[in-house]
């Protein structure tokens, strides 16, 4: 069974990669403008960009031949598993990507692990006794977290973390602790949410008559929980957890800009507005293929958490 | 579960912690595109990692770098550039003059002002290097000092003549580059002249300016380039940064097209220029006390022109203008003649934040004197694509003329007669002609001043406003510079200050 499931992703991963692909490559030829200007922008900066210097990309990269030709390069790259080499830096797709995919994953990695330890926790506990204190301030927290804005959170930290009490780098990468305070910054956004999400769904299960049965027989709140509880909130966190994470890898251009981290989101922005074609073309297949892997992912995780449709 | 938690978290969040203490750091807003000096060298060249033939002090005034003297032949076309004897690459291997001949053909070979200049050939001449030329061209050496003509040793390029790694002959030496947003050096022991006095050095892009200012004000940060007004006015009062700051020949322009039916009369881009109140304009956007009366700042001494009469703000005197060319107030209040409005689009691009809302003052300023402006904030490669196929009317641009510490190489390409980031549909041979006389080395202070006054007169743009450069530097070091020409920041010199 699972390993028919996995064989379905496989194959879509397959088609993901090739939609991706072609539709990448089309949505670059429709944008406006004249792409040898725009690369030479990208190249030497954006006020010294001149007619010549257009020319000379051009005649560089071949701009002239027909965009089909272009396409059928790639694909024959792709085949061979190279992604070509940007525009750009003219280093290897792969070798940027994976520094700047690298830092978002581990930023997002660490944001949503920080949410995980302080949003579904928090719910939960609000869950078991809904509509007690702790349910209406969380209700109160987190719906003031969700209104801040992602960079006003982040200079709101810096200054109290970085400037008033000097304990961390304000902004910065290549030393462990530059990380905490974007992390941070990203995941009080997300366990603002996940508490919510944790608490309507624990608030249902403790609801529900199994649950009151297992109190009449005499278990404790903590071993109704664990036996109980996390279980079967546990599907609906799983897939929200992954939700949130393509969401963060995605989309943390904002706080990656604010903190100066690298990232991915930053890089496929610059990568379109200088019309590098092959280093979009990679950032978009690798951010597919990893959407798909992810699904599979969740997907086996939620049948090791409730195998009943297995077994039915 | 705990002890499994603690330990991703640590696994997350553990690098080998690095000791900060002894390390200058060094923010700036540009990233790294490469190791190629055509798209990186202005970081590498600050960086102090490699050198060019010729350096350029806060003045303008030509220095020896890896050149120590060079001399020109009396028919001009050919120079000679005695090498720097003793000077060994990052790599090892010895400055030669075939070494540096390959690295300035790399250099010419991309797009560039090198490959502007009349250059016919670049050859080694035993321990020296020859440069021929087909026309008389004054400004070369201070051509080879730009960033985009650094000297890498052989190993650093590949076949197509890209750099691929940064290979100099600084006083620090790359250990590691991590594009777009970060590099680390250290103090190249085997360096020609005088070594660096810190150790170690990084260097961080970071695109908000927002989050540069707070990196200086928690100390983060030893040298902070490039700050928004906002943060200079509030760091001037912040303990233990000291804000530094520099006229640099940058100005704000606007761009105009002297070939378009409404601008092609002097007067009608005189008028326009009066419409302009460029005091307002650079105390509200820029915060700068003044705007620019004439293209050139006063820092630019050569060619700043004292007496020239300084372009003003009238509305009236505009207004008076255009209705002698023939332009009436319609139903609406913009101006008609023929049937035709003077209605004009105004490119600009968000790349330097201040210009979209220079823009969006520029147009409430024009539409005072009756001409309606679009504008159009889009990438800064539009405007030459519009300059190229005549489709632009005006452009708001914030132009450098120093790239090189002799303007004369920026006059020479936007003004003689026009280029891409200057001049459009504008042709005045007896400025052309002065211009091309100067670069070829005749003619000295009489004749910078006429050709000013020329375009002073004329207009083929609109001076704006002067730019500042500024810094935030942390009062733990000393020995750092701002220069105007955004050559150095005296990295190498910096050293700590002992409590």
């Amino acid at each position: 069974m699972i390993w028919r499931a996995l064989g379905y992703r496989a194959a879509q991963a397959g088609v993901v990669a090739f939609l991706v692909g072609v539709l990448t490559f089309l949505m670059m030829q429709a944008l406006p403008g004249d792409m040898a200007f725009r690369i030479a922008a990208g190249r030497y900066g954006y006020d010294m960009v001149t007619a010549d210097a257009a020319a000379a990309v051009r005649a560089e990269l071949g701009l002239d031949r027909p965009a089909w030709a272009a396409f059928m390069v790639w694909l024959g790259d792709l085949g061979r598993l190279d992604l070509g080499v940007s525009v750009i830096s003219g280093r290897p797709v792969w070798d940027e990507i994976r520094h700047q995919m690298g830092a978002s994953l581990h930023l997002a990695g660490a944001a949503l692990l920080l949410s995980a330890l302080i949003g579904p926790p928090l719910g939960i506990l609000a869950g078991l006794r809904a509509g007690g204190w702790l349910d209406r301030g969380l209700l109160v927290l987190s719906s003031g977290l969700r209104a801040v804005p992602q960079f006003l959170m982040g200079l709101i930290l810096i200054v109290l973390v970085s400037i008033q009490l000097s304990w961390l780098p304000a902004a910065g990468h290549g030393r462990a602790e530059h990380i905490i305070l974007p992390a941070l910054t990203l995941a009080l956004g997300l366990a603002a949410v996940s508490a919510r999400m944790a608490r309507d769904a624990m608030a249902g299960v403790a609801a529900r008559p199994f649950y009151a049965f297992g109190r009449w027989k005499g278990l404790s709140e903590g071993q109704m929980l664990r036996r109980h509880g996390l279980r079967n909130i546990g599907v609906a966190m799983v897939t929200f957890l992954s939700l949130q994470f393509v969401m963060l890898v995605e989309g943390v251009v904002v706080v990656e800009s604010i903190f100066g981290w690298p990232g991915i989101g930053h890089a496929l922005v610059h990568a379109i507005f200088g019309r590098d074609v092959p280093m979009v073309q990679g950032t978009a297949l690798l951010l597919g293929l990893g959407f798909v892997a992810l699904n599979a992912l969740t997907d086996l995780l939620t049948r090791l958490i409730d195998p009943r449709e297995i077994r039915a | 579960m705990r002890p499994f938690l603690t330990l991703t978290l640590a696994t997350l969040f553990a690098s080998p912690a690095l000791a900060t203490e002894g390390v200058l750091d060094v923010v700036a807003p540009f990233e790294i595109k490469g190791a190629d000096p055509s798209t990186s060298g202005n970081i590498m060249i600050k960086m102090e990692l490699a050198e060019t033939l010729v350096n350029a002090d806060p003045d303008g005034r030509l220095t020896s770098g890896l050149a120590t003297e060079w001399q020109v032949a009396d028919d001009g076309l050919s120079w000679l550039f005695r090498l720097r004897p003793g000077v060994t690459f990052h790599d090892g291997t010895p400055l030669t003059a075939q070494a540096v001949a390959d690295a300035l053909a790399h250099a010419r070979a991309k797009p560039g002002l090198l490959d502007t200049a009349p250059i016919t050939a670049i050859a080694p001449e035993g321990e020296d290097l020859r440069i021929t030329l087909s026309q008389p061209f004054a400004p070369l050496p201070a051509f080879l000092s730009e960033y985009r003509a650094l000297i890498y040793a052989p190993a650093a390029y590949d076949a197509q003549g890209n750099a691929t790694q940064v290979i100099g002959t600084g006083p620090y030496r790359l250990t590691r580059m991590q594009e777009p947003l970060r590099l680390e050096a250290e103090r190249f022991d085997g360096y020609w002249g005088q070594p660096a006095r810190i150790a170690q050095v990084t260097y961080q892009a970071v695109g908000r300016a927002e989050t540069r200012a707070l990196l200086a004000e928690s100390g983060d940060a030893d040298y902070v380039f490039n700050l928004d007004p906002a943060s200079v006015a509030r760091l001037s009062g912040v303990a233990g940064v000291e804000v530094l700051s520099v006229p640099v020949p940058r100005s704000l322009l606007v761009k105009v097209n002297a070939g378009h039916p409404a601008l092609s009369d002097p007067q009608a881009r005189r008028a326009l220029s009066l419409a302009i109140d460029r005091q307002g304009l650079a105390q509200a956007i820029l915060r700068y006390p003044t705007g620019a009366d004439q293209l050139f700042p006063p820092s630019v001494a050569d060619w700043h022109v004292e007496g020239l009469e300084p372009l003003a703000h009238d509305p009236e005197a505009a207004r008076a203008i255009l209705a002698d060319l023939g332009w009436q107030p319609g139903p609406d209040g913009i101006l008609t003649r023929d049937g035709e409005r003077f209605a004009l689009t105004l490119t600009t691009y968000p790349d330097r934040p201040e210009l979209p809302l220079s823009a969006a003052v520029i147009q409430q300023m024009l539409a005072q004197i009756g001409v309606e402006v679009t504008i159009d904030s889009t990438n800064s490669s539009e405007i030459p694509v519009r300059h190229a196929d005549g489709t632009l009317d005006l452009a708001l641009l914030a132009r450098n003329f120093a790239l090189v510490p002799d303007p004369i190489g920026t006059i020479l390409t936007d003004y003689a007669p026009g280029g891409d980031w200057g001049a459009m549909g504008w042709q005045n041979d007896a400025f052309t002609a002065l211009i091309r006389d100067l670069a070829a080395g005749q003619g000295g202070q009489d004749q910078r001043d006429q050709a000013m006054a020329m375009l002073q007169a004329d207009l083929p743009v609109i001076p704006v406003a002067w730019y500042q450069q500024t810094a935030a530097v942390s009062t733990g070091v000393s020995g750092a510079v701002i220069d105007p020409f955004e050559r150095t920041i005296g990295l190498s010199q910096m050293d700590w200050v002992q409590p």
